[in-house]
């Protein structure tokens, strides 16, 4: 018989039950809970008379919503006040954690689980959020939801599940020096396709993959639903064990000794088999830039704009039309002629403090190009701020030109007051360039936290490898 | 939820792939706390001329003429006709709140984006995928002909063009069951509470820092 693959073994031990069709219930460890997608649970639950099965299981914060100047004078769009108000109230009545809007450990609920210790390797973890993906870097089987399924685990800390196929992503070799996570993975979305991985759970792998660093791996994780697949996931080392020793809600004492030998045996095994195997050579892999409106619209920084004249499929040439239409680009414009008004460092796939150091360094001693409207640094945490602000960072960001503002999800959708206007520009290292995802009319270019800050600095793209 | 076994209606045809939940259903309208009333908002960037926030009144917002929904042949459509991974990005289950909330109860695509995909069968919408050959013939028919109507049935997994050419599909016997009689999933579950009950027990011998 055939070994198990991680996804196979973080499955197996939380199958409470199936029927003779394969649909299963899947026990929930870990449900992480946020303002936007979680009150119609909870007002489902009050309607039925239910309460949650396990209360501990849960971990509430506001994130989407919340403003990212001085908290101060709380939230001025009634709206979103209501949306946070309404989790703190249901948090306070169902007895549920919360880090709340001034709590210093408030963060982006992707940024704070982690963080805090809540994901653990073995864990299935669900949030109402598609970038629940993320939690998936410490060899957890961690997926997103919808509004039923949030209230259907409050309610019986189970879901409804069929198991998903097996897929190997392998990045094979070392990228060159410059190449973050952000590019590896924009790379692998655009080698596969938005839907290449639907249908499958993505196990990363490969020595590149096992040699990026543990917030690398959250961003190659938290882009897994942008290649299609609700889980993505990477197996445990030494490093992920290390990244989580100490953190509040981690086993302590005699205890994490024995939960980190059974952690160590989070991974495939070596005949295990996955229904489809994909591979990405990491030395080919260049700093990446989304051109158009679909994840998998990317091009290396050296490239052009592509031209829809010569894709031969009708429909892709249709949408790459009306994405190039929508970005205000003609084909085979060389990327490094792309001028920018905006530029947005944060968002759940590149605000932690890795991911500010990277910028920094490119930022330090530079001024933001003239043309450049506004430059948001939002970090993903109040700690994570903290820490920053600790090394100085805030001070190189403030000095540049930049705005150093409070963690929260912030310009990544602009559900808040941070957005983009009509027609303008952005590079942004966050996870979608959907149209109108950061402000209707807002064109949006993904890029890692490097290429970012670069493209501040120059107001328009540069290959980052010319600067380090 | 509302059951679904059988509908006959107006097939409108959204002809793009990747159409995203964004697209779907804008972020300012998540700030409601509802299930309901989303429908005037849905595809809001696409329907409207002019940015829509939550509560306004639509009835006189200036309507892209050029997008299919504010085309009149299409008006009161209950059929979703829609290209490739329709349903990506973003988990929001407004958006299948919101397509059915105009009045869809059906989506027809070569394929969808998976969470979609849960979150329809949630709300009572049938997501149905076929060839994209098949899909691709059916654009075309339905823009060369205008009421165009397809027979949707559940039960017996078929779909009849008004030619009477009957297509199947296949869905899911759980999640065929659950739609086909309007069953609420945590009640179905919560009839395995023993089941779960020893599930966490055996749970907190084997793995105690869990619980």
């Amino acid at each position: 018989m055939a070994g198990k693959t991680l996804y196979d073994k973080l499955w197996d031990s939380h199958v409470v039950r199936c029927d003779d069709h394969g649909t299963c219930l899947l026990y929930i460890d870990r449900h992480l809970v946020h303002e936007v997608t979680s009150p119609q649970a909870f007002e489902g639950l009050r309607l039925a008379g239910r309460k949650p099965w396990r209360i501990a299981a849960n971990l509430a914060v506001p994130d989407h919503n919340v403003p990212t100047t001085s908290r101060g004078r709380g939230i001025e769009d009634p709206v979103s006040r209501l949306q946070v108000q309404t989790l703190d109230s249901n948090c306070a009545e169902f007895g549920i954690t919360e880090f709340k809007m001034d709590d210093p450990r408030q963060g982006i609920v992707h940024v704070i689980g982690p963080e805090q210790g809540a994901t653990l390797p073995g864990m299935t973890v669900v949030c109402g959020d598609s970038h629940t993906s993320t939690h998936g870097a410490f060899g957890a089987l961690a997926f997103g939801i919808g509004t039923s399924e949030v209230e259907h685990v409050l309610a019986t800390q189970c879901l409804i599940q069929k198991k998903s196929k097996n897929m190997l992503m392998s990045v094979d070799g070392r990228p060159s020096p410059g190449i973050t996570a952000k590019d590896i993975v924009l790379a692998i979305i655009g080698e596969i396709g938005t839907a290449g991985g639907t249908g499958y759970a993505i196990e990363f792998g490969g020595q590149a993959i096992a040699e990026l660093s543990i917030e690398g791996r959250m961003t190659v994780c938290n882009m897994t639903i942008e290649a299609g697949a609700r889980a993505g996931m990477i197996a445990v080392d030494d490093k992920t064990i290390a990244y989580l020793e100490k953190r509040p809600l981690a086993p302590q004492g005699a205890l994490w000794g024995q939960a980190a030998a059974v952690w160590r045996e989070l991974r495939s095994d070596p005949d295990a088999q996955f229904d489809r195997v994909a591979r990405l050579d990491a030395a080919a892999i260049k700093p990446q830039v989304s051109w158009g409106t679909s994840p998998e619209m990317v091009v290396a920084v050296d490239g052009t704009v592509p031209d829809p004249d010569e894709e031969q499929d009708d429909v892709k040439r249709e949408a790459m039309r009306a994405a190039l239409s929508y970005m205000d680009l003609p084909p085979r414009t060389p990327v490094t002629d792309i001028r920018l008004d905006k530029v947005f460092i944060g968002s759940c796939t590149n605000s932690r403090i890795e991911d500010l150091r990277a910028a920094a360094r490119i930022v330090e001693g530079r001024r933001v190009a003239d043309n450049i409207k506004q430059a948001l640094v939002v970090p993903g945490s109040g700690l994570i701020k903290r820490q920053a602000e600790g090394e100085g960072l805030d001070r190189v960001f403030i000095e540049a030109g930049f705005e150093w503002r409070e963690p929260g999800c912030s310009m990544c959708l602009a559900m808040n007051a941070d957005r983009l206007q009509p027609g303008e520009r952005c590079a942004s290292t966050s996870n979608r360039n959907f149209e109108g995802r950061q402000g209707q009319g807002g064109r949006t270019h993904l890029v890692s936290p490097a290429m970012a800050a670069a493209a501040a600095i120059a107001g328009r793209f540069v290959d980052i490898r010319e600067l380090i | 939820m509302e059951k679904f076994e059988k509908l006959t209606g107006l097939v409108v045809p959204l002809d793009r792939p990747n159409v995203d939940t964004d697209a779907v259903i804008p972020k300012q309208f998540l700030k409601s706390i509802k299930r309901t009333g989303f429908g005037p908002y849905l595809f809001d960037e696409w329907r409207y001329l002019d940015h829509g926030e939550p509560g306004m009144d639509c009835t006189d917002r200036p309507r892209n003429p050029d997008f299919v929904l504010n085309q009149q042949r299409y008006e009161g459509a209950r059929i979703l006709l829609a290209r490739d991974n329709f349903g990506c990005g973003s988990s929001r289950e407004h958006a299948p709140w919101a397509l059915l909330d105009y009045g869809f109860r059906v989506i027809i695509a070569p394929s969808f984006a998976d969470i979609f995909y849960n979150n329809c069968f949630k709300n009572g919408i049938l997501p149905i995928v076929l060839p994209a050959e098949i899909v691709d013939r059916l654009f075309k028919e339905v823009s060369a002909t205008p009421g165009y109507e397809l027979a949707v049935d559940l039960p017996a997994q078929t779909v009849t063009t008004p030619a009477g050419e009957v297509m199947h599909f296949g869905v899911d016997p759980f999640r065929k069951h659950c739609l086909v009689n309007g069953l609420d999933d945590i009640g179905l579950t919560l009839q395995h509470v023993n089941e779960i009950k020893a599930y966490e027990q055996r749970r907190k011998q084997e793995a105690p820092w869990l619980f």
